[in-house]
């Protein structure tokens, strides 16, 4: 869905189970979100995918878009390119063999776990920030919700951010790699990513700081969960499945996506891990005003729990990630006993991964600006200080915009009126400047045609 | 545009509060991130002045299409030698003031470092004014 000047958002929400109840609007951390006829609409300019929206809706009505899953039988190398919290989701008597078994029968012929490329990218992380003290702190680009929040809101930051591409697309370049030097034809395998969150999609289908994605399509968790499920209860609990023929992930990488999960692997003596994305916002204000020193390396989640908690995630968040340390404890397990990682699969190919991770600087596309031209904004910032005496300052959200400050800067901005304002309407009535009609109509037109036709006025 | 703030005396749970808001309209008045930088550290550098050493004072700051001038005005027992007070690492701060992490004796060379006009004026037993001045683009 491209949204404003061809950021490409994942979001989006389905008109007919939209209510208007404005839950989204009240929580959205960068005020993206309007009501207008009944509806809500997200501002593509201002979304960051970061998927609050989706898990706050009581009506499920946020949609994230994702390819049919038949696609994949499209491609006779078809990858599943599944994150370590997809395991995650399921219950302890299912094991990771069985699910991997399942992903072969519903057709997937290869099945690679994004993390594997976690210690590549980690190492990656290690030299840049070796040859990059000035940068400092270091923010990782492993939470595409977070490198979108840094560029609307902390464009001052846009420099930290590490330019590397997330262990997701070094591990799509290695199974591209792996396949195509065993002769099978680019046209053959379809890479298809499994994705925890919106923002990950968003980071597909229009990448931060780099041309292209190599990957082939995108299924949701959820979606694939029920898919595999369902395929395993079909299968019953006699089914006889093939044990798992590659070794599994060390415990570094099972555990890479989880809050700490990188910064326990960095080479950085002071850093710090942070998960939620109301928490990384009041961080990021007092990182951007100097008050923190000192700090070398950032990692940043957007959700809570990091990836376990991700807004496709259908397991509690705390269920999830602790199953995942409990598989981290047997991979250590494994390791102790001189079991090789899968991941080291890839160490021979390490330096060109390494080659292939890097992408141009971020850039900032801050929303907060008024006016490019400086005389201007400083006007419309005046006007916006005496408008504001206008209203009530309680933020009720029966203007269509989530607070009093917002609604003027949308009016200041020509993208609302303080019309909308039902104590501003209050007063131009009094003052006969607005009929008690026109105040429904405007009503109407921000709730909904239906809002307001309760019993007694059905009565009279 | 002119804006207010006022600076209570001991308060450092709200030390940064000027320079925030200020952060806030700049970056709604689309200046260079860099510059946006250099004013937030100088500003919250006298804001921390005025809280650690003054009995309180006020922060005005005025801005207009090509500069931003702030004013830090405390009550206070004021600077006796201001050139010794510039110097690195030069500190009259209280122990306690220390203990908190501020006090280093880096604040009005810190200052000095972020802005293009810097001047500041004392009066013993009375009080000291900080006046700074950024220029934009």
């Amino acid at each position: 869905m491209e949204n404003g000047q061809g950021f490409f958002h994942s979001l989006y929400v389905d008109g007919d189970r939209c209510i208007g109840c404005s839950h989204c609007m009240k929580i959205c951390p960068t005020e993206a979100i309007r009501i207008r006829d009944g509806k809500a609409h997200i501002d593509g300019e201002r979304c960051i995918d970061c998927g609050v929206c989706y898990s706050e809706c009581p009506m499920k009505a946020f949609q994230i878009m994702e390819d049919d899953f038949g696609e994949i039988h499209n491609y006779p190398h078809s990858v599943a390119l599944i994150p370590a919290v997809f395991l995650g989701q399921f219950p302890d008597e299912i094991r990771v063999s069985r699910i991997y078994a399942a992903l072969k029968d519903l057709g997937f012929r290869h099945v690679f776990e994004v993390e594997s490329s976690a210690l590549i990218y980690a190492e990656a992380k290690n030299r840049y920030a070796m040859e990059n003290k000035d940068k400092e702190p270091l923010i990782s680009s492993f939470c595409p919700a977070i490198v979108r929040l840094i560029q609307v809101k902390y464009p001052s930051l846009v420099d930290n951010i590490i330019p590397l591409k997330a262990p997701l697309d070094i591990s799509a370049t290695y199974a591209l790699k792996k396949l195509t030097d065993q002769g099978v034809p680019r046209s053959e395998i379809g890479i298809f990513y499994v994705t925890p969150c919106a923002a990950k999609i968003a980071a597909v289908k229009s990448p931060v700081g780099e041309v292209k994605s190599i990957i082939d399509g995108v299924i949701n968790m959820d979606s694939l969960y029920n898919i595999v499920f369902k395929k395993i209860k079909e299968q019953g609990k006699n089914y006889v499945f093939p044990p798992l023929e590659t070794p599994r992930l060390s415990a570094d990488a099972i555990l890479s996506t989880l809050t700490n999960g990188e910064r326990r692997i960095c080479m950085a003596k002071r850093s710090y891990s942070i998960d939620g994305i109301h928490n990384v916002i009041d961080f990021l204000e007092k990182l951007e005003n100097d008050e923190i020193e000192g700090v070398q390396f950032l990692e940043l989640r957007a959700c809570d729990q990091s990836c376990a908690g991700a807004t496709l995630s259908c397991e509690n968040r705390f269920l999830c990630s602790e199953r995942m340390y409990g598989r981290a404890r047997k991979a250590a397990e494994r390791e102790r006993n001189g079991e090789v990682p899968r991941e080291r699969e890839m160490d021979a190919h390490k330096e060109y991964l390494i080659e292939c991770s890097g992408v141009e600087a971020v850039q900032p596309r801050s929303v907060l600006t008024l006016d490019p031209d400086i005389s201007k904004a400083l006007e419309k910032m005046e006007k916006i200080r005496r408008l504001k005496e206008c209203l009530p300052q309680i933020d009720c959200g029966l203007c269509g915009s989530p607070t009093c400050d917002s609604l003027v800067t949308d009016h200041v901005c020509g993208k609302g009126s303080i019309k909308d304002c039902v104590f501003y309407q209050r007063y131009l009535e009094r003052t006969g400047q607005m009929t008690p009609e026109e105040c429904i109509d405007m009503m109407q037109n921000i709730w909904g045609g239906n809002r307001i036709s309760g019993e007694l006025r059905n009565k009279e | 545009m002119h804006l207010e703030y006022t600076v209570v005396e001991g308060d450092f749970v709200n030390a940064g509060t000027a320079s925030s808001s200020v952060k806030k309209t700049l970056k709604q008045l689309n200046v260079q991130p860099a510059v946006i930088k250099r004013v937030v550290v100088a500003l919250y550098e006298a804001e921390v002045n005025a809280i650690a050493h003054a009995y309180g004072g006020k922060v005005l700051v005025d801005i207009d299409s090509d500069k931003i001038k702030m004013t830090v005005a405390d009550k206070g027992p004021g600077i006796p030698d201001i050139a010794l007070a510039m110097q690195e690492g030069y500190s009259t701060a209280r122990p306690e003031v220390r203990d908190m992490g501020f006090g280093a004796g880096m604040g009005l060379p810190n200052m000095q470092k972020n802005v293009d006009k810097l001047n500041v004026t004392s009066e013993v037993g009375v009080g000291t004014t900080v006046e700074m001045e950024v220029a934009f683009g």
